[in-house]
């Protein structure tokens, strides 16, 4: 159990750089999940913080210990593999316990951990198979296993489940939760996929380009992105943007998107938005805060018609796509009120969740 | 014209497709199987004469009948051999030899090959490419520089390197070690990274991980590097042709040149026997190891 602190990390390859100065807390029993497009560097910060590459520069902290000169070995973590990494001539018990042999352990207590672990990823009845007798899912759990039994301060996932079909993966992540919540070892978890990020962390570290974008909750990633980037990348479908121009209208602001189509900003914004007045920005709401537009329109919200490009029905709710000024639009309504294609359809826009990003810094305003 | 005649014909085969497959595999088959025939014909016909040739005394090699087949046949070219002291002494000979220098060269090669492949440090890819190049230089050019070198030694120390069985002990690692060290390289490349990884997360140093990991899962390439290893000093002629002379340093296969023929008379009967026996502990050997060879030990590492 061990907190991991990163300072000013920076890692170049060959002067490329990877990682440009990365500042990262991680608490004690926490589950972090790096998350961003491949090449943000999410990988490179955790084989740093595993010791398989040297930080070019900056410090790395586990516990209380600076570990930048620390070896691997020494370092008390446990990492599991996008490609399981489980050595092809050993059974699962001796896979499981290869790290505490060479670390000279009793047998007695080898077995005992290691059936303790079995029992935990249910795979007690597979302890004398060869990985090549394994299924992916259950060489993924022997290889969780095997960072069980070490009981390590840190855990360390690189792209755990990558390798797995959806469906299986949707399971293993489950699981690995579970297991988070048995063995509450320090986490840190690395994935492209921010459906993983959100489901798994307690925090999410968006990385982009060698940097942290932002550092939040799932929930304040999702609704209080920092950065378009980060806004983009959270939520699927991602988030809706739309070049606007932010002007006056009487006392309150509006939101000009195009000459058929505005929105006014909801007055808890106003104060926020009002030195922008006059400026060209861009317009980000998610699909689902447009809704069908039927009843009252809740207040801060705004109802339209716009002309169904088109729609995509995925079962429990539909997808209509519109057109502003040459930029698709997605919506996601009730499957019963969608329209048809080519048909004018009533929606709601929810403004109360909208975004303003300033085009030159990228910024949430 | 020719097209329709085709689809004519296909089509009263029914099904165009389905049929073409399958008669394509047929061709195939056939002309794989003409060539492997040709193959055997051409590998084993060698070795099926020496046999022959091996039963038959002096008397009825020389005279003019039927080579392909054995009239009176005997054993007394075996008998003769096997009860020649000489003989022995070269198989012994041969038999220490090549097994010192399969254990050299592995010990060696392994290391290097791990160093090579795994642990980068300055130099190593050139250093990798420069093992492979000084397998390319020819043994014939070498071994007038290596009697020098042999030479200067006797004149500076003393010691005598010309004429004795185990210097080939020495000798055949310059020709094994490179070889075997770019197979290895090769196969330790193979193996991937995160296995090595995950070793040293789990607490391995890099002697546990080659001797724990390495080289249990590289354990094909490795045999492949000893059969090899084992081929080439068993069977090497020029070495020991160079540097031995005397009969009792001898090892067999200049031996059986040296020995059996006298001015210009050829044993026939005995040199092919000797031939046939001095082939025997490779084949056994091979045949031995190849099941080993060929069960792929890697699969299941990682997703495969």
């Amino acid at each position: 159990m061990a907190q991991v602190a990163l300072r000013k990390i920076v890692k170049t390859f060959d002067r490329t750089p990877a990682v440009q100065g990365i500042d990262l807390d991680i608490s004690d029993r926490e589950f972090i999940v790096l998350v961003g497009p491949s090449g943000c560097g999410k990988s490179t910060t955790l084989r740093m913080i595993a010791g398989l590459e040297e930080a070019t520069s900056g410090e790395i902290y586990i516990g209380d210990q600076l570990v930048n000169d620390v070896p691997p070995k020494d370092r008390d973590i446990a990492m599991v593999f996008q490609n399981y990494a489980l050595y092809p001539h050993m059974t699962v018990f001796e896979n499981m316990s290869f790290g505490l042999r060479l670390k000279k352990f009793p047998k007695p207590e080898i077995r005992e951990r290691v059936q303790a672990a079995a029992r935990i990823l249910d795979i007690t009845d597979l302890l004398d198979r060869r990985p090549k007798q394994l299924s992916g899912g259950q060489r993924q759990r022997v290889a969780m296993g095997r960072a069980i039994v070490r009981n390590p301060k840190v855990f360390l996932f690189d792209e755990p489940l990558s390798n797995l079909d959806a469906k299986l993966r949707v399971q293993m992540r489950t699981e690995i939760k579970k297991i988070h919540q048995t063995v509450t070892t320090t986490t840190v978890y690395v994935t492209h996929d921010q459906v993983e990020a959100m489901t798994l962390a307690d925090r999410v570290v968006i990385m982009n380009g060698g940097r942290i974008d932002q550092i939040g909750t799932p929930h304040e990633v999702y609704h209080s992105p920092q950065t378009q980037f980060v806004a983009g990348f959270i939520g699927s479908p991602t988030m809706n943007f739309l070049p606007c121009r932010l002007v006056q209208n009487g006392s309150g602001l509006t939101v000009r998107l195009s000459d058929w189509l505005s929105f006014p900003v909801p007055s808890s914004r106003e104060a926020r938005y009002r030195p922008r007045v006059g400026h060209e920005l861009i317009f980000g709401l998610r699909p689902e805060h447009f809704r069908e537009g039927r009843g009252e329109v809740p207040p801060g919200s705004a109802a339209f018609e716009a002309r169904l490009d088109v729609v995509e029905p995925m079962g429990m709710e539909t997808m209509v796509y519109f057109v502003v000024d040459g930029v698709e639009v997605c919506g996601r309504v009730d499957p019963v009120a969608a329209g048809n294609v080519g048909e004018p359809m009533r929606l709601i826009a929810d403004l109360n969740q909208m975004h303003l990003i300033d085009p030159r810094t990228e910024l949430v305003i | 014209m020719t097209t329709a005649t085709a689809q004519a014909t296909a089509g009263q085969l029914g099904g165009v497709r389905y049929g073409s497959i399958s008669r394509g595999r047929r061709r195939a088959l056939f002309w794989s199987y003409f060539f492997l025939i040709l193959f055997v014909i051409f590998f084993l016909t060698p070795p099926v004469y020496m046999f022959i040739t091996s039963l038959k005394s002096s008397a009825e090699i020389s005279a003019a009948t039927n080579p392909w087949w054995v009239y009176h046949p005997t054993l007394a070219n075996y008998i003769d051999l096997l009860t020649q002291n000489q003989f022995l002494i070269f198989f012994r000979n041969s038999a220490i030899v090549s097994i010192c220098v399969v254990s050299i060269t592995m010990v060696v090669s392994i290391f290097a090959a791990f160093a090579l492949a795994r642990m980068r440090f300055w130099g190593s890819a050139t250093l990798a490419t420069g093992v492979f190049l000084t397998y390319l230089i020819p043994e014939s050019l070498l071994f007038i520089p290596l009697f020098k070198t042999f030479a200067y030694i006797h004149d500076k120390t003393g010691i005598e390197l010309i004429n004795h069985w185990w210097v080939l002990i020495i000798l055949y690692p310059t020709l094994t070690v490179p070889f075997a060290t770019w197979l290895m390289i090769g196969y330790f490349s193979s193996i991937p990274k995160e296995l090595d990884e995950a070793a040293l997360i789990d607490g391995a140093g890099y002697i546990q991980m080659l001797m724990r990991i390495f080289i249990p899962v590289a354990i094909p390439g490795i045999i492949a590097a000893m059969i090899f290893t084992f081929t080439v000093s068993w069977a090497n002629f020029l070495y020991p042709l160079a540097f031995t002379t005397s009969a009792d340093q001898l090892v067999l296969p200049v031996g059986i040149v040296t020995t059996l023929i006298r001015g210009d008379v050829y044993a026939w009967g005995q040199i092919m026997t000797g031939a046939l026996l001095g082939a025997a502990p490779p084949l056994i050997i091979y045949a031995f190891l190849m099941d080993y060879y060929i069960s792929g030990l890697t699969a299941g590492a990682t997703k495969g």
